[in-house]
């Protein structure tokens, strides 16, 4: 989809109550009914109410708080006056297919702050000026004699201030400039870089927010969907003389899957039992009979996963980068290092489970989702219902987690499947077990990592070789050679600081499916590479510290070509490693069994680092202190920084304790939170810190940037305590020696 | 009329004081506790025996309430499906995330494992109950608030429920006390946030300091 010029997305018109509303046109659609008042991002109300539209799916990430900050921020409002409102999916039809009505749509990749950066403070400055411009008017004052506070209006000539509230009617009937006025100086910000609180706080500790799971609509059905224990595997035959005979069972029918090894619009063959509730719907499920086909996944296994990952990096792969000589600059090394890590698949696990609403009718079909990716919502329903795509109104809910997950909408397409065979409005619910045994993991993959250091030990070549399964899963298209590129980035550290570097990649294969985990192949890079600097510093009798500031260098802009930066600077990451070591006071002499791990990567564009401190006694591990620390430019949201700093912390180190996916005979071995135990504030100490260090004008994104650091500062941390070196995740049981 | 209508005319929410007392159906439901618990305890219970439609009654947030259906039915489905009281929240179903907390006469107890025979007479309260009104919220809520917790927010209602129940046997709690007895799952990873809001509830309810 193409993007909006400011021309095409800012148009200003007056609200069925008389206020001001300042948004997006309709493009290529005459008209749009009630739908118009929904589309437009900020509307004044004549009592001085300002209501801006929220366009992002909010998971937990903040956006529905930072994104209104910046409307907010510009239009000089009073914070305390300000209520945010949903905007449902935008799409409008053109020539060549569809482009967005309201902007871009979707929570991934970090970018909903750096995307919405200049379009979202646009939006408040504009409204900011008509409404200048009409008190200059009313006061009979040029527009320069006249400036704002929060909510007014005024005119320090005159002695004269006006309520926002008061111009609305004025505003509404004025021309649109050509050009956005400018946008403050950051130095005069009042909303931006406070501590506001996040929107909807109010309505989740009372209970009364709705996630997607809590839709409630006219006659609906409740819907599961019992799906093929076996990755592969299809439906051959079932019974379903018991199912219905509980009270309540409705209907119950096949599900048809996808045919193995094509793009897929849901993950799995199953049956699908309609009910009066969700626990009918369960009770049938679990009283159904179901015979399976032989599927050809039957026989995948972790085991064997890992055993060929070993073979082929005895063999040569795809080389991504070769940069200088890596052959001859070994060669002449003085001493070569060389060590492989395992990287388990890992499930997203959101709390909420999936779910969706569904209602096909002949001509129309409505979704009620918990989704990263409403215009995929719209993509799967309009692939099972054949359904033009504007004909498909998809709403967005507050989402219960996302971690990825749901940038993937099979859960869409298996309910939008159920209301089209039954023609009831459907609500879709999957168990957590469904879940678990459901998803896009995290690929796996078998890192081996050399270095050549000179005399001197310095690192003068370094590779990467991965074996893995891409998450490039059954796309279409998709030739093997780009599967690398999920799974390495090339112009991640230490590209352009190591001279001779080679990447090389080996793609093997499983049934079991993979997608997308927060802040994806950094989770699996930065603790294979950081646990490597900390091996070379150890091996060589180096600091760790050090030896990773040596690397970094001063400060300087190096090319970046991957998702989230144009350039990488690896100064950046030198300031936040001495910080956290500071804070922990790094080089304090500790007791025996207790040690300080250090680490730090380039995320998407923002920088983060991690000291932790931990102490081991009898193989038992203790998380005694965490410092993090965050560069992300500027801090839009710092409360919400803060946040996502801890929450990516947490979650990078909940998965390093214990978290791995495993498959035997085609089955996902796990199931529920006994099986793949997600960490419980216990093991999170009390002596925790997030700490953010504003770096320039320029906001990078911050919802990922806080995790691929935290497990190899903990895993570095366990070799300092103990002298174990964690070379495969998740720790486990593995200082139970 | 929608099946999900004639489900919910099955319920009958009365104001009022009407209380049910049936000792044959106290004695039933302790029965029915024990074996539902080993059933729980393999994932089975579904495959319990469904019960005669006796009439249960029970009071939710102080409003007397009756149910007849199916008794295996988790109080959490009840709640969510027949009610739409959708606060509390269906997280893994084995009373392992505590998603689904409410307190049963008082005490945290995860919904999604307690079936309906067992809350015959009881008084439940829920997240829509703690508070008599936005401006009145509980200690703990506020102390959510003012450390502003919540990221995706879907765990914090049984989160909540939870420290409520907990802070009245630990009115003063260690660390060690929020780790050896605070076991709810925040996937978000807001646990930093809950243990200083646990301890700032703590000191609301202590000094009866309420915004």
């Amino acid at each position: 989809m193409r993007g909006l010029n400011r021309r095409e997305f800012l148009v200003a018109g007056a609200s069925v109550s008389g206020g001001l509303f300042l948004g997006l046109p309709i493009i290529g659609a005459a008209s749009d009914g009630d739908d118009h008042m929904i589309g437009f991002f900020v509307q004044i109300e004549p009592d001085g109410r300002v209501i801006i539209g929220s366009n992002q799916p909010e998971i937990g990430q903040g956006t529905r708080t930072a994104l209104p900050m910046m409307v907010a921020e510009e239009l000089d409002a009073d914070w305390s006056m300000v209520s945010v409102r949903s905007m449902p999916l935008g799409i409008v039809k053109i020539e060549d297919g569809y482009t967005w009505k309201y902007g871009p749509q979707g929570a991934g990749g970090s970018d909903g702050v750096t995307s919405n950066w200049e379009y979202m403070r646009q939006v408040g400055a504009t409204a900011r000026g008509q409404l200048v411009k009409a008190a200059a008017a009313r006061l009979g004052v040029a527009e320069t004699d006249c400036d704002t506070r929060p909510g007014f209006v005024v005119c320090d000539r005159l002695g004269k201030e006006i309520a926002y509230g008061d111009l609305v009617a004025d505003a509404a009937m004025l021309e649109l400039p050509e050009e956005s006025p400018p946008l403050k100086d950051i130095k005069d910000h009042r909303i931006v870089g406070s501590r506001v609180k996040t929107v909807d706080a109010m309505g989740i500790v009372t209970g009364k927010v709705r996630f997607g799971i809590d839709t409630v609509q006219p006659n609906m059905r409740y819907a599961v969907i019992a799906r093929a224990p076996v990755l592969n595997a299809t439906v051959k035959s079932f019974d379903d003389t018991e199912a219905r005979k509980v009270a309540g069972v409705l209907d119950v029918f096949t599900i048809d899957g996808p045919a193995m090894g094509e793009p897929y619009e849901i993950l799995a063959s199953g049956v699908a039992v309609v009910a009066t509730s969700t626990w009918a719907a369960m009770k049938g499920r679990a009283a159904l009979t179901i015979e399976w086909n032989e599927s050809p996944s039957a026989n995948d296994s972790s085991d064997k996963f890992w055993a060929d990952n070993i073979e082929m990096l005895k063999g040569e792969g795809q080389r991504v980068v070769d940069d200088g000589d890596f052959d001859a600059a070994m060669a002449k090394a003085a001493r070569v290092l060389v060590r492989q890590y395992e990287v388990p698949f890992v499930s997203h696990a959101p709390l909420e489970p999936q779910n969706c609403y569904a209602y096909v009718q002949e001509n129309s079909c409505h979704i009620i989702a918990p989704t990263q990716s409403p215009s995929g919502a719209s993509r799967a329903a309009n692939a099972v219902t054949g359904l033009p795509r504007e004909n498909i109104h998809v709403e967005m809910t507050r989402v219960g987690g996302g971690f990825g997950r749901r940038l993937t909408n099979d859960y869409v397409a298996e309910a939008t499947m159920i209301s089209r065979r039954t023609g009831w409005p459907i609500k879709l619910q999957w168990s957590r077990d469904d879940d678990i045994r459901n998803d896009f993991y995290r690929p796996a993959g078998t890192h081996e990592l050399q270095a050549g250091l000179d005399a001197s030990n310095k690192v003068i070549a370094w590779t990467q070789r991965l074996a893995s399964a891409s998450k490039y899963y059954r796309r279409p298209n998709m030739p093997d050679e780009e599967l690398v590129g999920a799974e390495l980035y090339n112009d991640d550290f230490p590209r352009r600081i190591v001279d001779n570097m080679r990447l090389e990649y080996f793609h093997n294969t499983i049934g079991l499916p993979r997608g997308s985990w927060r802040a994806p192949a950094h989770t699996a890079n930065a603790f294979v590479i950081q646990s490597f600097i900390d091996e070379i510093a150890h091996e060589t009798g180096q600091d760790p510290l050090q030896v990773r500031l040596d690397l970094y260098g001063a400060e300087r802009e190096l090319e970046y070509g991957n998702h989230g930066a144009t350039t990488f600077n690896p100064g950046r990451l030198s300031r936040l490693l001495k910080f956290v070591a500071g804070k922990i006071d790094y080089g304090k002499s500790l007791p025996a069994g207790r040690g300080i791990g250090l680490a730090s990567h380039f995320t998407f564009g923002g920088y983060a680092a991690h000291a932790i401190e931990v102490s081991v006694e009898d193989g038992e591990l203790r998380i005694e202190r965490v410092v993090a620390a965050i560069d992300c430019g500027l801090a839009v949201h710092p409360n919400g920084v803060e946040a996502q700093l801890e929450g990516g912390t947490i979650d990078g180190l909940s998965t390093a304790l214990g978290l791995e996916i495993t498959v035997s005979n085609g089955r996902i071995q796990q199931s529920n939170f006994h099986n793949y135990p997600l960490a419980r504030i216990a093991a999170i100490p009390a002596r925790f810190e997030a700490h953010i260090l504003p770096y320039n004008d320029k906001p990078t994104g911050v919802g990922e940037i806080g995790l691929p650091s935290a497990a190899p500062a903990l895993t570095n941390a366990i070799f300092a305590a103990t002298g174990i070196r964690i070379r495969k995740l998740p720790i486990g049981q593995q200082l139970r020696v | 009329m929608g099946k999900a209508d004639l489900a919910r005319r099955k319920f009958r929410r009365e104001r009022g004081n009407r209380k049910v007392h049936s000792s044959q159906l106290k004695n039933r439901s302790a029965h029915f506790s024990e074996r539902f618990d080993s059933l729980v305890h393999l994932g089975l219970y579904s495959q319990l025996p469904g019960a005669p439609c006796h009439m249960l009654s029970f009071t939710i947030n102080q409003e007397v309430t009756t149910f007849d259906g199916d008794e295996t039915t988790p109080l959490l489905w009840v709640l969510r499906d027949h009610l739409d009281m959708t606060g509390t929240k269906y997280g893994c179903g084995i009373g392992l995330c505590g998603a689904c907390t409410v307190h049963i006469n008082g005490v945290a107890q995860r919904s999604c494992v307690v079936p309906m025979a067992a809350v015959a007479n009881a008084a439940i309260t829920t997240i829509e109950g703690l508070a008599a009104a936005d401006d009145k919220l509980h200690p703990v809520q506020q102390a959510w608030l003012e450390h502003d917790v919540p990221q995706c927010g879907f765990c914090q209602p049984g989160q909540i429920m939870a420290t409520v129940d907990f802070l009245k046997r630990f009115p003063n709690p260690s660390d060690d006390d929020i780790d050896n007895n605070i076991t709810n799952i925040c996937r978000c990873g807001t646990y930093a946030r809950i243990r200083k809001a646990i301890h700032r509830a703590a000191e609301l309810s202590a000094t009866g300091d309420r915004k």
